[in-house]
């Protein structure tokens, strides 16, 4: 290793650190503006004018909007997110289980999702333009283009309904055992593969096939290679670049994009957290959320980044 | 032959038969499967509740941002976990009048300003102590004091002072006021220790069942509270559950395949399919809410009598009933109570849908042009087909409606009571003095329709202080028909609550006062095996 590659990944990393201030200053900013009050939306149509001065003032809305920002983030830098202002619960150990749910179904789906859809590419190219390839990519897409709610509806009729073999519910806390969890994630993460598959999977086949075009493809191919061997050893690690790219999107997908199977499977992540405190104008937790969400997109870009420079044999062996 | 069929409907009580072998022997005998099936429950319920076993309800109404400070409780879930969990001095009985909880009984002075509630002894709370008159004082305090954040501070505006007087409380009021027995129900008022004042989200208070489990959002539970004071009546189950099913489709899944034994609100448009499910009943009570169509009466051109009852008669009631609600609901007519009330008088003519009359009424107020109405599909579920159709039966009537679909994201700060004809919801309350003095008093804050009338408000103040019930329905019936023919708002239907329950539930009441049996379904059904 030298001394380019380290300067190149130190450089994402600081550029990624950076990003994030600027976006938890968007975020604040986006925040100030949104239509209505808090104070109206916690105590809804049955809000009397007294009753919102009240909630008002103890929430701390008349002080100006750069202090609250610089409290707010001196606070996070100290990992304290604050309280809701709604349930007056603590922002942190509340997100802290639902990040925790969240992960783990992301990683439940990404586990099957990642790798079946990298080796159905590597299927779809070895027999490309054949039946194999058509059947793979028409099957994919077409599970993809379902909206995800349709997907979650008829998991939830075949499975729970009709066989009843696992449950529709996937309500779990910190006291469900392993398997258990397990268990009630198997249908909202078969509804997120069938969702994020066909993306990687057609990402995956579009990059090896460009690579395949090239000379030296041609010369494995001359020498005698097998098929599967000249995609594993020489097509496959000169497409890692894209395809690492995809795989990184969908994961963050995975983690911030999943509300619609959340409230389907009635499973307690994070993103029916963010939608019930963005409904309540609760900005605290909206605020927490947006910056945990938006940390999670520019770790895994940087992650994306940083393989991609270390995938590339140019920056790996600089002349 | 009725014999044989009680003998056989009391072995199914006490589990020696199966229920389809009932229904098997009841057939042979001649006997249609709904009166076989109605035998069969009273004489479950005349064997008794079932103790033991987990309740469940799946039900949408609850947020990640729901706390247990009843004092904030403004839906349907943190509504019925409150029932779970606390009790309220009385409660709305299912037939009408109260069900004495924490009061024992409820006095009043001849003058109606002096009401004495005598506290029951014995009744305690989870954390072992026993209510005393000075937890309910407070109680009262924290709810009716003027820097409260209470969704009950509305209706305890009238209270002057609250005292405690021995084993009584003792509450004096600044104006007469008849119906204090129900305002002590309002579900927020659930009496907690030194009133909730140290810690108002404890979740300690005198229900059948202790908080277990409080995850807003996601799940709450209850476990039976050993020294529950009447454990006959209420808590049957070991455990209660509520899971928050928000999505309508899940929460029926749920319910057919087993995982709740009851949910809140099934669609009207899904009704009938839900009702086919084997083991599913559907449990429809008629209640006090509305989804009326508010005109202010103070803003041209709705000012004009003549055009308000035009657009009266040019409602088609009947037609929205059965598309918007599929026929779960009744006909409004005009005015925001119904036969759900106490002492509501039932001799009302019915309006009705006359195109003829409406173009009459129409003309001679001298409008023309179109009238801008404000939908959103945040009034209530079938708000903008409601707002098509009725341009539908307008135009029938030469009247042209122009609509506008507002955003649901402020309909409720920026349109309703805001916007001078719009569509809107009341949930109800229990008595007609309530729902007038909150909505249609020149006082009042929500007075959606701006309806002022110094001659109605003197009718309100009347019925309130009255203390004679023939002479208060006179001035109710009154009240009614001026709202009807001169009032800003057409009600086009009032809703049912429909909910359904899975396999082996019994003890449902209907009860119209809120969903799920006012929210007693979980503490007053037991499972049967």
């Amino acid at each position: 290793m030298s001394s380019p590659i380290l300067r190149l990944v130190a450089q994402r990393i600081l550029l990624g650190i950076v990003l994030l201030f600027a976006v938890s200053v968007l975020i604040f900013a986006g925040t100030q503006i949104l239509p209505g009050d808090v104070a109206q939306a916690i105590l809804g149509q049955s809000a009397t004018p007294e009753a919102l001065a009240n909630l008002r003032e103890q929430l701390g809305l008349n002080d100006p909007a750069w202090l609250r920002y610089v409290h707010w983030l001196w606070g996070i830098l100290h990992g304290n997110f604050g309280t809701a202002q709604s349930s007056g619960l603590d922002i942190a150990s509340s997100i802290s289980t639902r990040l925790t749910n969240t992960l783990f179904l992301a990683a439940c789906a990404a586990i099957v999702a990642v790798p079946l859809a990298i080796i159905l590419g590597l299927i779809a190219v070895r027999y490309r333009n054949g039946f194999v390839d058509k059947l793979i990519s028409g099957l994919a897409l077409a599970s993809t283009s379902f909206p995800e709610f349709f997907i979650g509806y008829v998991l939830i009729f075949v499975f729970a309904v009709h066989w009843q073999i696992f449950p529709s519910i996937s309500t779990v806390d910190d006291s469900t055992p392993f398997l258990e969890r397990l268990q009630a994630v198997v249908l909202p993460a078969t509804a997120l593969t069938l969702v994020v598959l066909a993306h990687m999977m057609r990402m995956t086949r579009a990059a090896i096939l460009n690579v395949m075009q090239s000379a030296y493809i041609e010369t494995a191919e001359l020498k005698g290679l097998k098929p599967f061997d000249i995609i594993r050893k020489h097509a496959f690690p000169n497409a890692i670049a894209p395809v690492v790219n995809v795989v990184m999107l969908n994961l963050a997908y995975l983690i911030v994009g999943v509300v619609v199977v959340e409230v389907i499977f009635v499973y307690p992540g994070m993103g029916q957290y963010l939608v019930d405190h963005v409904a309540k104008r609760d900005v605290p937790v909206v605020q927490a959320v947006g910056l945990i969400f938006a940390a999670v997109y520019i770790t895994l870009n940087i992650v994306a980044d940083i393989a991609a420079i270390l995938a590339n044999p140019r920056l790996r062996h600089p002349k | 032959m009725s014999n044989e069929l009680d003998y056989l409907s009391r072995r199914v009580a006490a589990g020696k038969l199966s229920r389809r072998d009932f229904l098997g022997r009841a057939a042979a005998l001649g006997v249609t499967a709904t009166f076989a099936n109605s035998l069969l429950s009273s004489a479950v319920r005349a064997a008794g509740p079932v103790k033991g076993g987990t309740l469940k309800a799946g039900m949408v109404g609850g947020a990640s941002t729901d706390s247990l400070d009843p004092a904030l409780d403004a839906s349907q879930v943190p509504f019925a976990f409150g029932k779970v969990w606390g009790e309220t001095l009385v409660e709305l009985a299912p037939g009408g009048g109260v069900e004495y909880l924490i009061a024992e009984e409820i006095g009043a002075s001849d003058d109606a300003k002096t009401w004495t509630m005598k506290i029951r002894k014995g009744v305690q709370f989870h954390n072992g102590k026993e209510v005393t008159p000075d937890d309910v004082v407070a109680t009262l305090k924290r709810h009716s004091d003027e820097k409260s954040k209470s969704g009950a501070l509305g209706v305890l505006k009238g209270i002057d002072t609250i005292k405690a007087d021995g084993g009584n409380v003792v509450v004096t009021l600044k104006d007469p006021n008849a119906d204090l027995p129900y305002l002590m129900a309002d579900y927020h008022l659930i009496i907690q220790p030194n009133g909730g004042v140290d810690k108002p989200d404890a979740g300690i208070g005198t229900g059948p069942y202790k908080v277990a489990v409080n995850k807003p959002g996601v799940k709450y539970g209850g476990e039976r509270f050993a020294n529950y004071w009447q454990p006959d009546k209420y808590g049957h189950a070991d455990q209660v559950e509520i899971i928050i099913i928000n999505d309508a489709t899940a929460r029926t899944a749920a319910l057919q395949g087993g995982q709740v034994n009851m949910i809140n609100r099934v669609e009207p448009k899904i009704v009938d399919l839900v009702k086919r499910l084997p083991g599913v009943t559907i449990r429809a009570a008629s209640g006090r809410g509305f989804y009326p169509f508010n005109m202010f009466c103070d803003t041209a051109p709705f000012d004009n009598n003549d055009l308000r009852m035009a657009l009266k008669l040019a409602m088609d009631r009947e037609e929205m009933l059965s598309k918007i609600l599929r026929g779960y609901g009744s006909v409004g007519n005009d005015m925001p109570v119904n036969k759900a009330y106490p002492l509501f008088s039932d001799d009302f003519e019915q309006r009705k849908f006359d195109p003829e009359k409406a173009a009459a009424a129409y003309k001679k107020s001298g409008h023309s042009g179109s009238i801008l109405l404000r939908t959103s599909d945040v009034a209530f579920p079938g708000a903008v087909d409601a707002a098509q159709l009725y341009q539908q039966s307008c135009a029938k009537a030469g009247i042209k409606i122009e609509i506008k679909r507002e955003p649901g994201d402020g309909y409720w700060t920026e349109v309703w009571n805001k916007q001078p004809f719009s569509l809107s919801y009341w949930g109800g309350r229990p008595t007609q003095d309530q729902m007038y003095s909150t909505a249609y008093l020149s006082t009042a804050d929500w007075n959606d329709t701006r309806f002022k009338r110094p001659d109605f408000d003197k009718m309100v103040l009347a019925a309130r202080g009255e203390l004679d019930e023939a002479k208060r329905k006179k001035i109710y019936r009154d009240m009614g028909e001026i709202m009807r023919d001169e009032g800003g708002l057409i009600v086009p239907f009032f809703n049912q609550f429909v909910d359904a329950t899975g396999k082996g539930v019994e003890g449902w009441v209907d009860n119209p006062a809120q969903e799920l049996s006012n929210g007693h379904a979980l503490i007053q059904c037991w499972l049967q095996a």
